[in-house]
Parts: C-alpha cells; sequence; structure tokens
C-alpha cells in the first residue's frame, strides 16, 4: 500500500495540533484530519452572533507548557495572552472579596475578613508554592510503564523520588495530606474565612464530578498551582481574540513546518491490519494511508470508536469503560449591551479578571448535592470572565461579551424533558443566580448560547461534555491516564498512538500530551 | 516638583501614589500597581502617557533649516512641510549629546523635542543666522497616545483625515473642538500618536480622549509600562543606553550615534554638521562599539536558578542598571538595559559589544545574579527591533 503521509493525526485539537507541528519540524509529512470546520477542539472562538466573538468552550489559559511556547516559537504565531490576575467574590450580604494583581492590596482585603487568614495566607502560599515546584518536573515526563517500567521508566521513578525527598518532612507531611484530603477539609486546615475557603477551593473541583468536601479534591488545587509556576509564561490569562486563537497559533506553527490541515474532514474508522495501523477511512468513503495514525480524541473515542473492540486487550477495554468523563460543567456564553454592573464591586478594575459566584462553602457544597442525581444545580457554582473588559477586539465597540464557566451540571438530566427543555431549564439556572449578584445581567443580553454537557460532546466531540477528555482525579492520571499500562501515548496496535488531553499530563490548554506523543513517536523511531 | 497640565487627570487616577520626577515634573511610573495591563493598553487596547516633560523649542526665521541641519545628523533636506524625522546630535568630536524630534510645521519653522534642556547648544550654533529660538516648553502640554485602537478612537473625535497621516508626519486639526497639533509618532514601537495641546485645554483633550476610549479599554500608562514597551521597539533611552556627551567627564562614558546603531539617523554625506568630520574618521578607522539585542537563554537561567533549589524568576520590569556581558568568560561590553518581553515571551537586553562579537546569533553571555552570586546566562545577539507590528507604520 502506497502511504499517502509519514503520519496522519485524527482530530485537530491543541494536542493533535502540537503533536503535528512537532512532528512536522522533525521533518515528517504530516497531515492533521479535523472533523468541524475549524481547529481547536475545546480551545476554539467563533463569532455565534454578528460581531460578538465567544470563547465558546475553554476560556482562561493557565498551564500552558513553557517548552510548547518556546519550541514551537508560538509567539510568533500569534500567541498573546492577556493576564487575568484578579478575583471577584460577590457574598450574599452584600460584600465581597477581592483578589489583586497588587500582593499588599490582597492581604488587606483578606484582612477585612480575617486577621489570623491574612497572616497565615503567605506561608500557606509557599507551602503550596514547594510542593508544586517538587511535583511540577512530572507534568514533562512520560509515564513510566509500573508493571515494566525499563530502564527510562526506572529513571524516571527515581527522579520522581528525589523531587519528593526535596521537599523535606514537614513539606512531604501536606503533600500526603493534598494527595488524599478534600480540598475544603484541607483549607480548613489552614483558614478560617468562609468565603476565601470557598474561593480557594473551587479550584479543586473544576472539571469533576466531586464537590469541595469530595476526598481527592485537593489535589486538583495542587495541579492548578503548578500552571501558576510558570506564571512568566501563562499565568492566569486569556487568549487575545479568545482561546481559539492559541489553536490557531499552534496550527500556524505546524503549516509552518509544512504539516497539512485539513478541516471538514471527519474521521470515521482507523484503518488497522495485521495489529498494525496503516490508515485512515474517512466519513465520505476515502481512505488515506500512513506510517502512523495518532489519536488526538479523548480516550473513549480513540480505544472504543475509531478502532474496532478485537484489535484490544480485553484488560484495555473494560478499563477505557472504567474510566470516568462524567461530564459535570456547562458553558453560557453572553452578548452584552454595556458592562453588566455588580453592586458589591467598588473597584471597577476587578471588571478585568475573573468573577467567581462561590459566595460560602455551604454554596459551592449545595451546588454539588443537586447535581448528583442526574440534574444541574439549582444555584451552581459560576465563574466569568469578560475578555472584553481587556481585549476590546471581541465586540463592537462599548459592547461585551461573557463567558460563564458553570458546575455542576450532569450529562443526562431527562426530568426535564428532551436536550431542548433540559438547555433551557439549565440556562434559567445559570442567569437567575447570577442575577442575583448582578441585577441588570438579563437587561443587557443581546444573545446568548448555552452549553450542556451533552452540547459539548455534541458539538466538540468530548465524551459525555467532560472538558478535560477525562476527569482530573488521582486515580486517572499520571501512570493511571489513560490506562495502566498504556499511558505511554502508545496503543496495543502498534503505529497507532494517542495525544490528547485523556493522557499526561491531561486536560487543559497545556499541549503537554501533545508534546510528549511527539517525542515518545520519534523515539519510537518513526 | 511641578504638576503638568494633564495633573488634575493623572493625580486622580493614580492610585500607586507612585510618581518619579521628570526634568523637574511629576511624572507617573505606574497607575495602578500592575504595570503589565498598562503595557497591554499600549500593545492591545489603547493608551496614554503624559510626555509633557519633554524640552519644547521653536525654531524660526529664514535660516530655520540651515541651523537644524547644521545641528542634527539626520539631512532636513530628505524631508518636507508637515514631516517629521528623528534624529540625534552630536559635539565636535561626533560623540552624542541628546536625541529627539525635530518637526517641519511650517515654511521657516520648526519644532523640536529633546530630553536635556537645549536652547544653549541651538543658540551657540545659530551664531549670524537669521533665525529665532524659542523654549516652548510651558507653551504645549503633549499626550502620546499609543496602541493598535488609537486611530480608531481619533476618527471618533474629528473630521480630519487620520487615515491619510502617514508614520512621523504631522497636521493641525480641531479633535472634539479643541485646535490640537496631530504627530504620527511615539516611543512604544506599536501604531500611536502625539498630541500637542495648550496647557489650559489640557484637561478636556484627556476627557475627550477617555470618555470615547472607554469603548476601547483605554488606560494611562506609566514609565514602567512604556520602558518594557520601549526597549521591545529596540529605542535607545538617554541617560540609560547613552549618557549625554556634555553631562560625562571621562571619554569611554561617551558613545557615538553609529555606535548606536543610528546609521540610518547619520547622513554622513549631507553638508555640514556638528561631528560630522570626527564621524567620518570614525566610521573609516572602525568602530569601537556596536549595540545589538540579547536574547537570554531562558533554560540556561533556569538552569541558574535550578542551583538554588528555585524556580526561574525573570524580570517583569524592565532595568536600567548596566551588567557585564561576556564571550567566553571574556569581557566585551555590557547591557545597559533590559526586560522580560511579555509580547515575546523572551528576556531581552540592548548591550554595547565589541564589533567582533556582534555578528546575528552570535552566542555570548550576560551576568545575572542569584542570591547576591554572580552568573553567566547564555544569550544570543538577535534582531532589534524585538518587535516590530506592521501596524507601526500603516
Amino acid at each position: 500500500m502506497n502511504k499517502d503521509f509519514d503520519v496522519i493525526v485524527v482530530g485537530g485539537g491543541h494536542n493533535g495540533l502540537t503533536t503535528a507541528a512537532y512532528l512536522a519540524k522533525a521533518g515528517k509529512k504530516v497531515l492533521v484530519l479535523e472533523r468541524r470546520y475549524l481547529v481547536g477542539g475545546a480551545a476554539v472562538s467563533e463569532e455565534i452572533y454578528p460581531g460578538f466573538i465567544y470563547t465558546v468552550c475553554s476560556y482562561v489559559v493557565s498551564l500552558l507548557r513553557p517548552e510548547v511556547i518556546q519550541e514551537l516559537e508560538l509567539y510568533k504565531h500569534g500567541l498573546h495572552l492577556l493576564p487575568t490576575d484578579s478575583g471577584f467574590i460577590p457574598m450574599e450580604n452584600g460584600d465581597y472579596l477581592a483578589r489583586y494583581p497588587d500582593h499588599a492590596r490582597s492581604l488587606d482585603e483578606i484582612r477585612r475578613h480575617s486577621l489570623r487568614d491574612a497572616d497565615v495566607h503567605d506561608e500557606f502560599d509557599n507551602m503550596l508554592y514547594e510542593i508544586a515546584f517538587a511535583v511540577k518536573p512530572i507534568l514533562g515526563y512520560t509515564p513510566p510503564n509500573l508493571t515494566n517500567p525499563g530502564l527510562s521508566g526506572t529513571q524516571t521513578l527515581n527522579r520522581f523520588r528525589k523531587h519528593l525527598q526535596s521537599l523535606g518532612k514537614e513539606k512531604f507531611h501536606w503533600f500526603t495530606k493534598i494527595m488524599t484530603m478534600s480540598v475544603y477539609d484541607f483549607l480548613s486546615e489552614w483558614f478560617e474565612s468562609d468565603v476565601l475557603i470557598s474561593s480557594i477551593s473551587l479550584n479543586g473541583i473544576i472539571g469533576t464530578m466531586l464537590g469541595i468536601k469530595s476526598p481527592g479534591t485537593a489535589y486538583v488545587l495542587l495541579h492548578h498551582y503548578m500552571g501558576e509556576l510558570d506564571g512568566a509564561y501563562s499565568a492566569w490569562a486569556s487568549q487575545k481574540g479568545g482561546t481559539g486563537g492559541v489553536s490557531e497559533a499552534i496550527a500556524s506553527a505546524a503549516r509552518s513546518y509544512g504539516s497539512e490541515i485539513r478541516v471538514n474532514a471527519p474521521v470515521k474508522q482507523v484503518i488497522v491490519k495485521n495489529g498494525r495501523a496503516i490508515g485512515v477511512a474517512l466519513e465520505n468513503g476515502d481512505e488515506l494511508y500512513a506510517d502512523i495514525v495518532v489519536s488526538g480524541a479523548d480516550p473513549y473515542v480513540t480505544f472504543r470508536k475509531l478502532v474496532d473492540e478485537k484489535d484490544l486487550p480485553t484488560e484495555l477495554v473494560e478499563s477505557i469503560d472504567n474510566f470516568k468523563f462524567r461530564g459535570s460543567s456547562g458553558k453560557v456564553n453572553l452578548s452584552l449591551d454595556a458592562l453588566p454592573d455588580f453592586p458589591a464591586m467598588k473597584d471597577k478594575s476587578l471588571m478585568q479578571g475573573g468573577i467567581y459566584i462561590c459566595p460560602s462553602t455551604d454554596f459551592m457544597e449545595q451546588a454539588y448535592d443537586d447535581a448528583k442525581y442526574d440534574d444541574f444545580s439549582k444555584r451552581p457554582f459560576l465563574e466569568c470572565v469578560i475578555p472584553t473588559a481587556v481585549d476590546p477586539s471581541m465586540a463592537p465597540p462599548g459592547k461585551h461579551v461573557m463567558s460563564i464557566f458553570v458546575q455542576w451540571a450532569s450529562y443526562n438530566m431527562p426530568k426535564y424533558g428532551d436536550r431542548d427543555q433540559q438547555r433551557e431549564a439549565f440556562g434559567n439556572a445559570v442567569l437567575d443566580t447570577l442575577a442575583e449578584f448582578c441585577p441588570n445581567i438579563k437587561d443587557l443580553i443581546l444573545h446568548q448560547q448555552v452549553l450542556t454537557p451533552w452540547d459539548i460532546e455534541d458539538s466538540i466531540g468530548l465524551t459525555q461534555g467532560n472538558i478535560f477528555g477525562g476527569e482530573l482525579t488521582l486515580d486517572q492520571l499520571f501512570f493511571f491516564r489513560p490506562a495502566i499500562g498504556w499511558a505511554d501515548y502508545k496503543t496495543p496496535i502498534r503505529n497507532y498512538y494517542q495525544c490528547g488531553s485523556g493522557t499526561h499530563p491531561g486536560g487543559g490548554i497545556t499541549g503537554g500530551p501533545g508534546r510528549l506523543a511527539a517525542l515518545r513517536i520519534l523515539k519510537d523511531g518513526a | 516638583m511641578k504638576p503638568t497640565p494633564f495633573h488634575p487627570r493623572t493625580s486622580e487616577l493614580l492610585d500607586s501614589y507612585d510618581w518619579n520626577e521628570w526634568s523637574g515634573w511629576l511624572s507617573a511610573n505606574v497607575y495602578d500597581l500592575n504595570p503589565t495591563h498598562e503595557y497591554l493598553a499600549i500593545r492591545t487596547s489603547c493608551g496614554v502617557f503624559d510626555t509633557s516633560p519633554l524640552y519644547k523649542y521653536q525654531i524660526q526665521g529664514r535660516d530655520a533649516l540651515k541651523l537644524i541641519n547644521r545641528v542634527i545628523t539626520q539631512d532636513v533636506t530628505r524631508y518636507a512641510v508637515g514631516k517629521s524625522m528623528y534624529s540625534p546630535w552630536c559635539d565636535d568630536k561626533g560623540k552624542i549629546i541628546d536625541d529627539g524630534i525635530v518637526a517641519w510645521v511650517d515654511d521657516n519653522s520648526f519644532r523640536m523635542t529633546t530630553a536635556e534642556p537645549t536652547l544653549f547648544w541651538l543658540e551657540d550654533n545659530a551664531i549670524n543666522l537669521d533665525v529665532s529660538i524659542e523654549d516652548i516648553t510651558e507653551a504645549y502640554a503633549i499626550m502620546a497616545f499609543q496602541g493598535p485602537y488609537s486611530r480608531e478612537v481619533l476618527k471618533r473625535l474629528t473630521k480630519a483625515d487620520v487615515n491619510g497621516l502617514k508614520y512621523f508626519s504631522l497636521m493641525d486639526i480641531e479633535l472634539a473642538g479643541i485646535p490640537i497639533t496631530l504627530s504620527r509618532t511615539g516611543f512604544t514601537g506599536d501604531m500611536g500618536y502625539e498630541l500637542w495641546v495648550e496647557p489650559d485645554k489640557a484637561v478636556a483633550l484627556w476627557d475627550a480622549i477617555f470618555e470615547v476610549g472607554q469603548d476601547y479599554r483605554i488606560r494611562p500608562f506609566g514609565d514602567y509600562a512604556l520602558d518594557i514597551a520601549r526597549i521591545e521597539a529596540g529605542l535607545l533611552l538617554a541617560k540609560v543606553d547613552f549618557n549625554s556627551s556634555t553631562k560625562v567627564m571621562y571619554e569611554h562614558e561617551k558613545s557615538t550615534p553609529l555606535e548606536l546603531g543610528l546609521s540610518w539617523a547619520v547622513k554622513l554625506g549631507k553638508d555640514y554638521f556638528v561631528g560630522q568630520k570626527a564621524l567620518i574618521k570614525d566610521k573609516k578607522v572602525g568602530l569601537k562599539w556596536n549595540t545589538v539585542g540579547l536574547e537570554v537563554d531562558l533554560k540556561s537561567l533556569e538552569s541558574i536558578y535550578a542551583k538554588y533549589g528555585m524556580p526561574l524568576s525573570l524580570p517583569y520590569r524592565s532595568w536600567g542598571e548596566a551588567v557585564p556581558v561576556y564571550s567566553q568568560g571574556k569581557l566585551i561590553g555590557k547591557a545597559t538595559s533590559g526586560t522580560w518581553s511579555p509580547m515575546l515571551k523572551k528576556y531581552i537586553a540592548i548591550a554595547r559589544i565589541k564589533p567582533q562579537y556582534a555578528k546575528l546569533g552570535n552566542q555570548i553571555e550576560m551576568e545575572v545574579t542569584v542570591d547576591a552570586e554572580r552568573h553567566n546566562a547564555k544569550a544570543k545577539i538577535v534582531k532589534m527591533p524585538f518587535f516590530n507590528p506592521s501596524r507601526k507604520m500603516s
């Protein structure tokens, strides 16, 4: 069979594009096939309502790996990150908690809520920072195969051990706590201010079907801290023109190295012959052949849809079927006639950062309780960002767009009727909750887009709408992502690789899986 | 210190209490404690910098052109009324005294902005010329209005042909009913303008710009943000990247514009100008120094911090105290200013080094200090400007 390409990447999400860019840079003839009309997967900007650009799904960049930015020279290709380093949390009694870009001012603000918390805050930060610094290098390692680590796997494990040993006794103690506790319990050992605990705890539950009191969530907090470590490169930021710009930048880099990218080209199946991937069959009937096929889709699509069960060992099929996707978040995008008014917000510069509806820990836990039973939160936790407050290019002059990340919502919510009815009920709950803290929001809405987890699956292709391509919980990380024995980007099918967010180091706009997968493919002598 | 004509507005917006002194005037370092936001306004929306403290001179008379052409290294005869030019000027030994913008406003009339007081120097060179020189520093306030949306804002405030105003051109217009001189110049390396206005109309101009600017996320910005932008743009700053030859005592502290990489603004072949002979000779003999761009290798820097068990730390604010630059351990010059470039995600610096090491791509080292211990981080020679968007001149 004549090959058309050296490598075909299935799925033009940001990780697929990253793999393509690295392989093309190494001289491979690469083709990326994207089902939709644009690349980016969950990191796309789309003009759904004329003149207003939505960051449809993912809306902040924090964990984009610095080595990816550097090695692909993404700034040359339009990467342009605008920091969103303030935070505003309105409370139910009309008060608020704010975080400012200026550290002293932030401490002053915490002091207003608890003198004790302000005093201990820096110590807490340092503790987490140090643990994150020790653990962070694992984000750049290929997970070793625990059952058969080999030389390089043993080296990786050894390096990991060294990093942990560098923590010292006291920090190691905190490390073990952070790996096991709930984010609420962990924070309660340090802080007394309820709204402060609530505001930090949200980092423990994003993208998971877990509440702030569920064990294991403290680790997710650490995961987010690792992003802050590379603050220089990425901090918490939004991309100019929306997160689609990050995907566009990576795509532009890939093209500059000679990779071809085809949109509107859905792949039906990976063609496997004698246990070896030899190409792909497109939905339009075309067949394309290559030495290597890489899937940028999530593990469910990679193993359960693109290939046939008979080509895989039963244990792996079982593992993938047990892998937790459980979409838990939705998204509401608004076009606004003017900046919304939060009566509790005294300093309007806080509009430029995150606005978090998480007024208390009870509010957060209650929101999770509602959603446990095939439902959405009656008063959901919301993370609102108004990208136009810093980037006027996303809406007409004087107008704004608002991105609202919502948690929690279940994949199935049959009690509300069909999918349209579910979406409507969910959207109403979001806007009603927001209106409690921002009374004029409904009057300003020119257009709204509501996405339930089901919509995210339907439009982006993420199984059950899980934004991380599989939950980021301890049992699904590193060696376990997506399955033990298959965390090194390979699959049981020869020449068939995986590079999506469902592999290490996982979800968010990181480019990490894409880069490590490319390096693995090159190392295997492709 | 004196307040500028914009002071009623700048002082209102300055949350940081962070002023500096600029030629005896109050000038903002940063308005709201985080210069990054102000920097980003320059690069993504639009921002306003109060540049009123610049020294300003009006040179008028039959021999005005003659005087200007005698003083500066640029060739004025290549320009025309309504154009402005950047130029250094030198002493008799070809050493730079200062640099600034010369605007040709009318047939026999020029305006000049300078960093240092220049009246004495201009008068000295005007002997036997039919020319009048007037210090108009306090007769105008100047607002630098910079950023990709600056033009959109201006267009909403005037009927004048803002689109038609080319890079380094100027025109007198009415903006929101206020007479101003609009000049397509700036110190940020981005699209931008400078607006000359009479002091009693300064606040009204500020208000008009900010009212429309709200729709484009306008911000005031201070020195910290400006300095990041000007380093990215490869623009040299007096007293930081070079000294005025009249302000220092020793030869080694002085530089020629050729050594500063400004040969494009030195027209050696034109009629006589101060320093011409010395510069021609210098060029023939060979320059002692070259000014180059440096890009610090982040992996190398990271490994230095790793020795201390620390994560990489970067200069989020620009620095301007010179540090030594080496080639394989041998001292070859100094870096005079540097910054983390939020735009390029690179650590960049401007350096003056011996010419034999100045080839693009050359690997050298720059001194960094961690915990009061000295180290050399790898760096390479790169092209300046570091950042040069097409909109700057479009």
